[in-house]
């Protein structure tokens, strides 16, 4: 895989290019908007600091995010919504670094998105044509699959099918992002009767990076939007077009209760003393172990919890086809490795929390102990329970969604 | 001169709606509300495993992210007679509170506020005077000419810069908008205070549901969130002073932000309060259970239906008499189009007959939408807050008696001021009010069972599937920030042999009937006067007073196109 899955774009982010109306002022319109409002260029170096660091970039990279996010112009947003239940629009709403205020009035300008604009009708379809004719290039977003059974009659706004609003407004857009399930792969509309598809089925080779999740993560988004900005280009991805940051680890690797799961500590019953005390919930049909997403690093709402976290198994919603490859949610997942590396000679055997541990590597079918969990920090696990190293594959679909690999 | 008004897409709304209108002398004289999408649901959940239908059926929506979650356990509680202990009454009470107040908000401020507020005339605004303004309404401390200012100058350097982000379309300027630029200025001030507040109160549903949208801890039978003062992974002593904290900051902003600006910008709009009403007919199912699941004592919201706005008498509801009509809709039924069935003996046979898309008007004569028309006894119902209040206030439910007579004798109006569109904005922020003290003695509930030592929050008799009869029915309702909501699920060989949604937004957006009834949003936009055809914003004040979800509204079908629901009658 390339540099950025190989994906460039033009940057939009030329100081020098586009001058907007009255913009003579020499430290950019984000430094100017941040000013106005009481915050420091100190407090400003920060943020760009936290940018780079959750981008992974080397913090020597801090000065250039700066710099780009000082430009002058805003990079227009349109988010174009099909068969969606708003979901993602609504996780936009509670991005908090930077805040959804932040995101939608000064850092961007966000001009169509149906959930929050201002316009209907007329006025609201007038903005596309001016975005799509105009001079200022566009991050198009797009929430929710796309119908294309029976000409696409199962969705349309002004008249017009999903499936020609995509066409139209991504055939000029410098980069398309897919957030959530359904604009990715299809979604749960996938297995229904309109024909729903993934962004990626419709608009070919355009760069696209796509930000699974049911919803997308804010966080994930607003980082693209800003590495976006600062390199006129898509972070790094995966084979799913995926940004590496976000999709590059296993949850079961970051998982805050991996030490429970190592140790043979598992919630046997919902509400038992191993729940309250949060344990692992592989048995109640954690779907962790198979699932490559940063939910439980970044978190929710502004880093207050995550599923596991509120004692919920993980459904793996950010792993391709999802609904129809992880349901059963409360079966086992199978093969799943049991490394126990808080289990000695001495204790297996002994007492309730040996026999799980006994019983769970006996299932798992054996016990290679650190070198193994080391390795898997870069690696995923397969469907059949072996952990391939240095990749980000999940389990392939039978019909990958996007134009993955090709970029 | 009639003229044909097209508002398509609806925007400041969940999902895909169209309205057309016939617009004569300056007045509407015909509507027609038309829903513009769908995916089919309860095609996908046929087959699956019961007790994970909630996480599919929460995708129905992301705005009224949880409800369908809420609705969904508790209709398969129902078919398998489940008790969910207090503990999970609780959390869920808390989620689907929480959801409500942040919700109504939400549509307050960011999805009806500019059908009143120009944003432009903010610019106009005298900061000083604003702050004299604010301070005249509410003790709320960001309220100084100094702040109004920089607000000002941040509206201002947005309009300077050619670049009006998610304002650039609105119908600034519009004869329609009544407001003082000083008003303008404080509800663009509280318009950005409250995209703040909405995502920090909501993080309620992140303690108990790991994140929100789509809070993930529903079980048949309670709930995942684990409780346990001394434990430090679960809902613990600082878990839930954590809650308190942020329930005061819902109060706080709603009492001194909310409530005040709905006075504020309803003096300034006293024509709508005639304006807007339709049939005046109310259904609310009432929900939010403080006891047993089918004790309607126990409700938070009170159950009834009124007709006629005759608000002296409350009917009990009788579900035999929900039926669902489809002439006006892309559907067929074994029996003919004019058959209005009940949904125990439904069909959804999906079939478009609208015109080939691109299209500029359709055709309403024939069928014109993705939704059905759901009537209560062959009536057209409303549902949504005013509906709630209306029930609760004729049923005799005194702190809503007391929340609505006080705003009236503030406000100097009648009861009947109430049907009307101004009606639905006061009564979504009276019930907020109502839903606040609701969430305090939760919460406060909660507490004291984590003290006396009652940790428990799930019922597991029947969490495995061999312990359940061959067959089972049952109905899972819950009232939604939108209104009535009902999920009908059936069970055989433990898998879901059927499943259906009859949710609000189909009550309010459906088209016409097979007797050519209108439905509520169309008989409420007939009247409405239109100062500017080509800027229709008298029809969005009165459209989204009902805060429309079209998401929720379409999407039923099943495996061979036909329902065989059975409603449960009790």
């Amino acid at each position: 895989m390339g540099e950025a899955g190989g994906l460039h774009v033009s940057p939009v982010l030329d100081p020098g290019a586009v001058q907007p109306p009255g913009a003579a002022d020499t430290h950019g319109w984000l430094m100017t908007a941040l000013t106005d409002r009481g915050i420091s260029r100190r407090r400003f170096l920060g943020f760009a600091s936290a940018m780079t660091a959750l981008l992974a970039l080397p913090q020597a990279m801090a000065p250039q995010v700066a710099r780009a996010l000082e430009s002058t112009r805003k990079p227009v947003v349109v988010w174009l919504e099909f068969q969606d239940c708003a979901g993602n629009s609504e996780s936009m709403l509670r991005s908090s670094h930077p805040t959804v205020a932040d995101v939608v009035l000064d850092v961007l300008s966000w001009e169509y998105h149906e959930t929050i604009m201002a316009g209907s009708g007329h006025q609201a379809e007038a903005v596309l044509e001016r975005v799509k004719t105009g001079t200022d290039p566009y991050v198009l977003i797009v929430e929710g699959s796309i119908p294309t059974a029976d000409g696409g009659v199962y969705c349309t706004i002004g008249g017009k099918t999903a499936i020609a609003l995509l066409q139209d407004m991504a055939a000029n857009a410098a980069l398309v992002v897919a957030v959530g399930a359904c604009a990715w792969d299809g979604g749960f509309p996938r297995l229904g009767p309109t024909g729903a598809v993934g962004v990626g089925d419709i608009i070919g080779n355009k760069p696209l990076v796509n930000l699974s999740g049911c919803p997308h993560n804010p966080a994930n988004t607003a980082a693209t939007l800003v590495h976006y900005l600062a390199f006129g280009k898509a972070p790094a991805l995966d084979q799913y077009n995926r940004p590496l940051f976000a999709y590059g680890h296993l949850i079961h690797d970051q998982c805050e209760r991996r030490a429970n799961f190592d140790a043979g500590r598992f919630v046997e019953a919902w509400g038992d003393e191993g729940h309250r005390n949060g344990w692992c919930l592989y048995k109640m049909g954690c779907k962790g172990p198979q699932a490559t997403f940063n939910c439980p690093i970044v978190r929710w709402n502004d880093g207050t919890n995550w599923p596991i976290g509120a004692g919920h198994g993980c459904i793996a919603c950010a792993s391709p086809q999802f609904w129809e490859r992880m349901s059963p949610f409360y079966d086992r997942l199978p093969g799943v490795k049991m490394f126990g590396v808080d289990i000695d000679a001495q204790t297996i055997g002994i007492g309730a929390v040996g026999f799980v541990a006994v019983a769970t590597a006996i299932h798992a079918g054996g016990v290679v102990a650190r070198r193994s969990r080391e390795r898997s920090r870069r690696a995923t696990v397969a469907t059949d329970g072996t952990v391939v190293p240095e990749t980000t594959s999940e389990p392939a679909p039978s019909a990958p969604a996007g134009d993955g690999d090709q970029n | 001169m009639a003229d044909r008004i097209v508002i398509d897409p609806v925007t400041r709304i969940e999902g895909h709606l169209r309205i057309e209108a016939q617009v004569d002398g300056g007045k509407v004289t015909a509507a027609y509300s038309s829903g513009t999408m769908f995916r089919g649901m309860e095609l996908i959940l046929k087959g699956r495993d019961p007790r994970e239908a909630w996480i599919w059926a929460q995708r129905i929506c992301g705005v009224c992210t949880t409800v369908h979650a809420h609705a969904s356990v508790y209709s398969v509680e129902d078919a398998l007679g489940v008790e969910i202990p207090p503990n999970a009454r609780l959390i869920r009470n808390l989620i689907a509170g929480a959801q409500h107040i942040q919700d109504h908000v939400i549509h307050f401020y960011h999805l009806h506020a500019l059908d009143w507020v120009d944003v432009t005339g903010a610019l106009a605004a005298d900061p000083a005077k604003t702050a004299a303004l604010a301070q005249s309404i509410s003790d709320w401390d960001r309220s100084s000419a100094d702040y109004f200012a920089g607000v000002q100058a941040r509206v201002k350097k947005l309009v300077d810069s050619g670049q009006l982000s998610l304002f650039a379309s609105g119908y600034w300027g519009h004869p329609a908008y009544n407001l003082p630029p000083e008003a303008d200025l404080m509800a663009v001030a509280h318009y950005l205070e409250a995209l703040e507040w909405q995502r920090d109160v909501i993080r309620v549903h992140a303690v108990l549901g790991g994140k929100n949208p789509h809070p993930q801890t529903y079980l048949v039978g309670g709930m995942a969130a684990a409780v346990d003062p001394n434990s430090p992974n679960v809902i613990n002593w600082e878990r839930i002073t954590f809650m308190q904290e942020r329930i005061k900051t819902m109060r706080s902003f709603v009492e001194k932000v909310y409530v005040p600006d709905v006075k504020a910008v309803a003096s300034f709009y006293p024509e709508w309060w005639q304006l807007g009403a339709g049939h005046k007919n109310y259904l609310a199912y009432g929900g939010l259970q403080q006891g047993n699941r089918t004790d309607e004592k126990s409700f938070g919201f009170n159950r009834g239906i009124i007709v006629g706005g005759d608000l002296s008498k409350v009917v009990g509801l009788d579900q035999q008499k929900i039926t669902e009509a489809i002439a006006h809709s892309y559907y067929e039924y074994g029996g003919g189009d004019q058959a209005a069935l009940h949904p125990w003996s439904g069909e959804t046979n999906p079939k478009y007959s609208g015109p080939t898309p691109p299209f500029t008007q359709l055709d309403v004569e024939q069928k014109y939408s993705w939704l059905k028309s759901p009537r209560y006894d062959g009536m057209p119902m409303e549902v949504g807050p005013l509906a709630r209040m209306l029930v609760a206030y004729g049923s005799g439910n005194k702190r809503v008696q007391d929340l609505v007579n006080g705003a009236l004798a503030e406000l100097k109006l009648q009861p009947a001021a109430l049907f009307s569109t101004l009606g639905r904005v006061a009564a979504r922020a009276l019930e907020t009010v109502y839903l606040l003290d609701l969430m305090d003695q939760w919460i406060g509930e909660l507490a004291s069972n984590m003290e006396s030592g009652d940790l428990r929050i799930h019922d597991g008799s029947k969490w495995d599937p061999s312990t359940w009869p061959a067959e089972a029915e049952g109905w899972g309702f819950h009232e939604a920030p939108r209104g009535a909501l009902g999920h009908w699920i059936k069970i055989k060989d433990r898998k879901i042999e059927n499943y259906q949604a009859v949710v609000p937004s189909t009550w309010n957006a459906g088209p016409r009937d097979e007797k050519g009834q209108t439905g509520p949003y169309e008989a409420s936009l007939e009247g409405t006067p239109v100062a500017n055809p080509e800027q229709p914003l008298e029809l969005l004040r009165t459209i989204h007073s009902f805060d429309p979800c079209l998401a929720c509204a379409v999407h039923v079908v099943d495996a061979n196109g036909k329902e065989r629901v059975r409603v449960e009658v009790r």
